[in-house]
């Protein structure tokens, strides 16, 4: 694929993500599964299990989601960078 | 997305688990005979696994004003099959449900239906459709990320509506109210991972990867 449009294809992802932010869309931007959750909650229903293990606290969880979201980026850069490597060769 | 754990009645968390156990032990025999017959596979797998994790982890605002991630498991259905993909997509569950409290163990069979097995089948029919009707590959792979995407979200939607219809009107409205909350949200998300795929699919292509042929 050519590069302006790997480039363009990128760069629209970004916008995409940025657009309600852009677009001074007001919101908590909460999450959707929260969102389910309470309207489940407001029909009497009660959660007959709980997880076995949370993060204590907001920072730990972002920790953890970053944590993901680094090994799969470092994953998806080894494979890419092994099969160019490969390639050259 | 992603049911969270206690959050279907016992009788659904059940039926779920079971309906989802067979594709999870289909896709890994299909898994263990791919690799097997082509070993080169394994970085193409290793690929489709880490871009799930990453898109899954990524928690995007929307134009609702809520958040949601997007699934990264379109990738794994076309460069793997939608059969190994449901692997990926339940080792990504389990390490959120696990680790995160993001989904749950109860709802694990339901969250793996959605994610793993119909948005996967769904993306991987629909760049096959594309494909056969003469789109240019950029544009099949697009689609399907992001039909794959919204069949996730639908689905789980529909799995609440099964489990809380409403009291006046049905499965319909619940249907519509839980749709209402994950897919409008969820449709520029899907556009974004649509790109994304496309990106990382021509990317991989580009660096003659070895990719899965058939489901």
């Amino acid at each position: 694929m050519s590069r302006p449009l790997t480039i363009a294809l990128l760069l629209g992802a970004v916008l995409v993500a940025a657009a309600p932010l852009l677009l001074g869309i007001g919101g908590d931007y909460g999450g959707t599964d929260g969102r389910a959750q309470a309207e489940i909650e407001a029909g009497g229903y009660r959660p007959w299990a709980q997880p076995l293990w949370s993060p204590p606290g907001k920072e730990m969880e972002s920790l953890l989601f970053a944590l993901q979201a680094a090994i799969g980026a470092g994953g998806l850069g080894y494979v890419l960078g092994r099969l160019h490597g490969r390639r050259r060769r | 997305m992603h049911i969270m754990e206690g959050f279907l009645p016992p009788a659904h968390a059940l039926a779920w688990t079971a309906v989802s156990a067979p594709f999870v032990l289909a896709g890994l025999g299909r898994l263990r005979r791919m690799l097997a017959e082509k070993p080169e596979l394994r970085l193409t797998l290793g690929a489709a696994g880490a871009f799930a994790f990453v898109l899954s982890a990524l928690k995007l605002p929307s134009v609702t004003g809520s958040s949601s991630h997007p699934t990264g498991t379109g990738l794994g259905a076309m460069a793997v099959g939608p059969a190994a993909t449901t692997v990926i997509g339940t080792v990504v569950l389990l390490f959120q449900a696990l680790l995160l409290a993001h989904g749950g163990l109860t709802t694990l069979g339901a969250n793996i239906f959605s994610m793993a097995v119909a948005g996967p089948w769904v993306a991987w029919a629909a760049w096959r459709g594309g494909r056969r009707l003469g789109l240019p590959a950029g544009v099949a792979i697009f689609l399907a990320a992001m039909l794959g995407d919204l069949t996730t979200y639908g689905v789980a939607s529909a799995q609440l509506a099964l489990a809380f219809p409403d009291a006046a009107s049905g499965f319909a409205g619940a249907f519509a109210k839980f749709a209402g909350i994950f897919a409008v949200t969820q449709v520029p998300l899907a556009i974004a991972e649509g790109m994304l795929t496309v990106v990382v699919m021509k990317a991989l292509a580009a660096r003659n990867a070895t990719l899965g042929i058939g489901a």
